[in-house]
């Protein structure tokens, strides 16, 4: 019999008074009753809906019907053969708009927590599972990923499995890109994506880090090594900046940079040698997943107070749902339908205050966005000491302009076709270099292409 | 890898090692640097190469103790290595087509100006160094400088070594008596850029200065490095680090590069305590 509770089997979390305090995750999973339970909501319908809302087509009724059974591990085989990184997507994938969007379930009520379920299939797996990755019998084929990213680690373990050799090179000293840099602590524990790398290493993969490919290799340096293709991952890139008076002054951070910090280079711990300003009250402008993660480390770094500063309406907020809810359980305040004007600083260029103007939603724009106005006259000032500026990246110019004859949209991002081919034979690209700032899902969806659409051209070489 | 094949203190402060790094090697150009971390869970911080030989894949890099991680850096030994080395970042100076070049170091910042007044002399431009020291006993390169310079004023704040006074007054002595540079390159604390920079743009002469910010990840990604040239944010990793110095925006950098003093002075005396205890 299903269960025809209305509503999802609530989430396990830590007290939002207790966890703005410190970067252990927020969430702690299902136990295994919870997971069998929320399971048993899943009708097994015959469209199966969710999986066509999948960026990786995850069989998703088909494990979960072996959740609902209690065989977790014949569960978790069935997401490992589309997914590389479940406990990964469990975790970050905004389920909302992808597969719970299409559950037949939140017709009448909530979607089966289908995102909870894949994280505790991932998480069961990992604790129980002794079983090391094995490395595929190797075709004889060489292929290089720049970039440790999600889409670069799809991409790798895909090739890898089907018995390629595959290089990573990645710029920094550590591999997992935004999964590591980015993402925080709280909301994605970093021995979790440690744990994926090693698995891809156990299978083969060579992972070399400190490699920033168009300084040292280039791609046509790459080809000249014998690698056979070559997939460019290199995320995002370059942070933007507003363009207004003050942004640079001391207490000014990108997104970026303040994560990096405060992830990678673990500045929140008292013993780090990387500083971060542990700032009086912060501002963050932005309203995307970025822009909720650099307000809750805020939060967390011991910041009195923290606003979110967006000028658009909640509605158009690009952030999940689970993540904006969160942050306001927190302590987040929201500034919303407000648009920066300036940032103020003392005689030393400390940040000491932010002016900001109101806005209103006007008529709507080319895609349908109703378009923030100004409201004349309508400002204020913010008393902030600390601005994070969490507004998006324009890509590293590294690449393109090193690798001749591959193309590149105005704006900068890599052109690639729906395989991730680009305009050059053999080179491939995928996730954020392409999209432009996206989601870990997204990228991996084009890893996985990619890895699909290499495999076929060596091939037929 | 990263192995320190060889260390040797230029004085007090200033120390040089030797990097095996094949890959950096084989594609370093003068005015390119790299990021180091110390040890695993360390800093990163960028220092600009300062030498490299392709043929035995090494890089050297010169350095000098002004906190924590250089002091931890400068406790390492021949035959340690370091954690993560990463590089040739940024553009390589651009010195195609000079023949007549005023180089100015100063401080350890002549550890950067050094290969560039190599590669002018190599390719046959005319060089006239201009190098400052506080004193006498923090002068390095005296014999490299000598062997690439068409000419060297050498200077000190106390008058111990070579002429008592500023660099900025041998270049304008330099320009006053005659001397045409196509262009001055200005490499060393801040505040001397900017005075090297005021004096120059008096007299019409170009000029390009090599920024040395902080910096996180160094490859373009995190912001941190930027800085203001003509009115426009520029990031000093991917976009420099050489700029054309009549156009930076130097005290704003000045203040940037205070911005984790206090952070800095704990830390240093953490670490100085730290390998006292060890010793």
């Amino acid at each position: 019999m299903p269960n025809m509770d209305p509503k999802k089997c609530p989430m396990p979390a830590q007290e939002p008074q207790v966890r703005a305090h410190n970067f252990d995750e927020v969430t702690l999973g299902y136990t295994p009753e919870m997971a069998v339970n929320e399971a048993k909501r899943c009708l097994n319908c015959p469209t199966h809906p969710c999986t066509g809302g999948c960026p990786v087509a995850i069989k998703i009724p088909q494990f979960i019907k072996h959740v609902a059974e209690g065989d977790f591990e014949e569960a978790h085989q069935v997401i490992a053969q589309d997914s590389a990184l479940p406990a990964v997507c469990g975790r970050v994938c905004p389920q909302e708009s992808q597969c719970e969007k299409y559950c037949v379930r939140g017709i009448k009520g909530e979607p089966v927590g289908i995102g909870r379920l894949e994280r505790f299939v991932a998480d069961w797996h990992r604790a129980h599972s002794a079983e090391k990755a094995k490395a595929a019998p190797h075709n004889g084929h060489r292929v290089a990923v720049v970039g440790s990213g999600p889409s670069g680690l799809t991409c790798a373990g895909d090739l890898a499995r089907m018995g390629y050799s595959v290089t990573i090179f990645e710029a920094l000293h550590v591999a997992g890109g935004v999964l590591m840099y980015g993402i925080p602590e709280f909301r994605l524990p970093k021995a979790i994506v440690q744990k994926e790398i090693d698995g891809l290493r156990e299978m083969g993969v060579d992972v070399r880090t400190n490699m920033v490919v168009g300084r040292v290799e280039s791609v046509d340096e790459l080809f000249e090594q014998g690698y056979e293709a070559v997939f460019i991952g290199t995320g995002a890139g370059l942070p933007s900046f507003m363009k207004i008076p003050g942004e640079n002054f001391k207490g000014v951070y990108s997104a970026n940079e303040f994560l990096t910090r405060v992830n990678l280079m673990k500045a929140y711990r008292e013993d780090a040698d990387t500083p971060v300003q542990h700032a009086r009250r912060v501002a963050v402008v932005g309203g995307g997943n970025v822009a909720m993660d650099a307000a809750r480390c805020a939060l967390r770094l011991g910041a009195e107070e923290v606003s979110i500063v967006y000028r658009r309406s909640r509605e158009e907020m690009p952030a999940r749902i689970e993540e904006v809810e969160h942050a306001e359980e927190e302590g987040v305040q929201f500034h919303l339908l407000v648009a920066p004007l300036e940032i103020l600083g003392d005689e030393h260029k400390n940040v000491t205050g932010m002016r900001c103007q109101r806005m209103e939603l006007g008529a709507p724009d080319e895609k349908g966005r109703r378009r923030p106005v100004p409201i004349p006259g309508d400002e204020y000032t913010m008393d902030v000491d600390c601005v994070v500026i969490a507004i998006g990246t324009t890509p590293n110019p590294l690449i393109r302009s090193t690798t001749k004859g591959l193309d590149t949209q105005k704006w900068g991002g890599i052109i690639a076709d729906d395989d991730g081919l680009t305009s050059r034979q053999g080179v491939y690209a995928g996730g954020d270099a392409v999209t432009g700032a996206a989601t870990v899902i997204l990228a991996m969806g084009a890893g996985k292409k990619a890895a699909t659409a290499i495999d076929k051209y060596i091939r037929s070489k | 890898m990263y192995t320190i094949l060889k260390k040797q203190e230029l004085n007090p402060t200033v120390t040089r090692m030797v990097i095996e790094a094949p890959e950096i090697a084989a594609k370093a150009k003068p005015g390119q640097f790299i990021l180091l971390i110390v040890r695993e869970g360390g800093e990163r911080i960028p220092l600009t190469i300062a030498d490299h030989d392709r043929k035995a894949g090494t890089v050297t890099i010169i350095f000098q103790i002004v906190g924590a991680t250089t002091r931890l850096l400068n406790a390492m030994n021949e035959g340690e290595s370091l954690y993560a080395f990463v590089g040739p970042m940024g553009k390589p100076t651009a010195i195609e087509g000079l023949r007549k070049v005023a180089v100015v170091g100063g401080g350890v910042g002549c550890a950067i100006a050094y290969p560039v007044a190599k590669e002018l002399h190599e390719q046959g431009c005319v060089v006239h160094s201009i190098v400052g020291f506080r004193t006498k006993d923090l002068v390095i390169l005296e014999d490299e400088f000598a062997a690439c310079s068409d000419k060297v004023a050498a200077m000190s704040d106390d008058g111990t070594y070579g002429t008592k006074g500023l660099v900025t007054d041998a270049l304008r002595n330099l320009i006053e008596s005659g001397e045409k540079y196509d262009e001055v390159i200005a490499i060393g604390p801040l505040i001397m850029m900017k005075f090297v920079c005021k004096l120059t743009k008096e007299y019409g002469i170009k000029t390009v200065i090599s920024m040395n910010p902080i910096m996180i990840d160094g490859t373009g990604m995190c912001g941190c490095c930027r800085l203001t040239v003509g009115g426009e944010t520029k990031f000093a990793c991917v976009d420099g680090p050489d700029f054309d110095g009549h156009q930076v925006d130097f005290d704003e950098t000045m203040e940037r590069a205070r911005q984790y003093k206090d952070f800095e002075r704990a830390r240093d005396e953490h670490v100085c305590n730290l390998l006292k205890g060890a010793n």
